[in-house]
């Protein structure tokens, strides 16, 4: 493989040059791309804070090597909302229950709630815990992001969220 | 550098044959860390993830399972192969995080070959034979024989790991996993133990993991254990006699995890622990 080649993210194809092809998918992301809403806490997949969809499955991209990542649908939070910076209904509940203090691992946990979602629309309080489990927060605290959680299946979930975010995580890619 | 993304495990092969002393990338979860911590600049990586091959898995002729090497710890944990193999979905639901567990392979797990590795001590405790496939053709080695130490194995250069295969577990057999960490998600065992109870082959098997340089047997607690048990009631006396003569059988050591002494004790609590609930599932039987 050379040092070019094709990511596609969030339903576009995005051309990667020159990069060492040791660079992880989330500096990739961050770093050549200009998609920064992925943090970057540890770099070990110990902290969720990187967390993505590839081929609609929740990884952290710190921990995918972003050229073996070539010809697969990849989905970062900024693909939840809908257009016009519309915010989808997790995040819209993260907002209105407080469950975002300094913000750090704030889209990580977005993207697992999504992803616990549009697999399990709804979830017990085990299972959120379960779900969150992969993200550390430092912080908020976990009390108000698991109330997040159940405003968002209140206010229908993934099913309910504005914009590409339903479709974004049901089939993992968006149009 | 090169990275080379295959879909068949042929082209696998022909990869790595042709990159000799390249790394191959499973589920990333460990070789990833090395890379961006600065550990390692691999000049050659073969990325196995998507090898059709290795995804998969089922029930063989022989009516052994076979399980893919790039089976998930999230596939172990789902349906039908969960309930063949229950030791290792349980195994599965302890490892790091759902984004860990989406990532991660068995096959991954037994080519780092950590000590701490979650599903080798249930490997270990059904006597999984472990498949390699090369250009020179398949090899089948016990896990004894695959594990060589600690991050240390028998795989050679040019080879994959296939698959392993383990018996299933029938009507009334039982395979516990028990770990002991600092919490419930993200963590390595302090100690582990993977206890399975067979009454219709009245058989004991006791792995352990975090507690030697690679997954341990207890046997002498297996024979013991099989001798004392009542099988027709589950009842078992002395209980902690089956703990001490695990413990005996553990080779642990003091480190920045833990120490050598609890380690010692905490794999004796959680094998009696394996063993009581294996056993309850027989009384049940009974009644």
């Amino acid at each position: 493989m050379t040092e070019h080649y094709t990511l596609r993210v969030n339903g576009r194809d995005h051309e990667v040059d020159g990069a060492w092809l040791g660079e992880s998918l989330l500096y990739v992301l961050r770093d050549r791309l200009g998609l920064p809403g992925s943090k970057s806490g540890c770099e070990q997949g110990e902290c969720g804070s990187c967390s993505v969809l590839v081929d609609g499955g929740l990884v952290c991209s710190c921990l995918v090597l972003a050229a073996s990542a070539v010809g697969q649908e990849i989905t970062t939070v900024e693909a939840l909302g809908g257009p016009h910076d519309a915010m989808s209904v997790v995040q819209e509940a993260f907002v209105s229950e407080g469950g975002v203090q300094c913000g750090f691992c704030t889209p990580g946990l977005v993207m697992a709630v999504h992803d616990l979602l549009v697999r399990n629309p709804e979830p017990t309080d085990l299972d959120v815990r379960e779900a969150i489990s992969g993200n550390l927060c430092r912080c908020t605290g976990y009390g108000r992001v698991l109330a997040a959680v159940r405003a968002a299946v209140g206010a229908g979930g993934v099913a309910g969220a504005a914009g590409a975010a339903g479709a974004a995580g049901a089939g993992g890619r968006s149009e | 550098m090169t990275v080379a993304c295959p879909t068949r495990l042929e082209a696998a092969l022909d990869a790595l044959a042709s990159t000799p002393g390249a790394h191959v990338l499973a589920g990333g979860t460990d070789l990833m860390v090395e890379v961006n911590h600065g550990g390692r600049r691999p000049g050659a990586v073969v990325a196995v993830g998507r090898v059709a091959e290795l995804r998969e898995w089922g029930v063989e002729d022989d009516g052994m399972v076979r399980i893919g090497a790039g089976v998930t710890y999230t596939e172990l944990m789902q349906g039908a192969l969960a309930a063949l193999a229950p030791g290792l979905a349980e195994a599965a639901r302890t490892v790091g995080s759902p984004q860990i567990r989406n990532a991660g392979t068995i096959g991954g797990n037994l080519g780092t070959a950590s000590p701490a590795g979650d599903t080798l001590p249930v490997l270990a405790a059904l006597d999984a034979e472990v498949h390699l496939v090369s250009p020179d053709g398949p090899r089948r080695l016990s896990l004894s024989d695959f594990i060589t130490g600690p991050k240390r194995t028998a795989l050679r250069p040019g080879e994959l790991i296939a698959a392993v295969r383990v018996r299933p577990a029938v009507d009334g057999d039982t395979q516990e996993y028990l770990k002991v960490g600092t919490r419930n998600a993200m963590v390595i065992a302090v100690a582990s133990c993977a206890v399975v109870v067979e009454p219709s082959a009245r058989r004991v098997r006791v792995g352990m993991g975090s507690v030697g340089p690679r997954p341990l047997r207890a046997t002498d607690a297996e024979a013991w254990a099989e001798g004392h048990i009542d099988w027709a009631t589950g009842a078992l006396d002395r209980a902690d006699e089956f703990g001490r003569l695990v413990a005996e059988a553990a080779r642990p050591i003091d480190d920045h995890r833990s120490t050598e002494a609890y380690r010692r004790h905490a794999v004796a609590v959680l094998a009696r622990r394996g063993l009581a609930r294996g056993l309850r599932g027989i009384g049940g039987m009974a009644a």
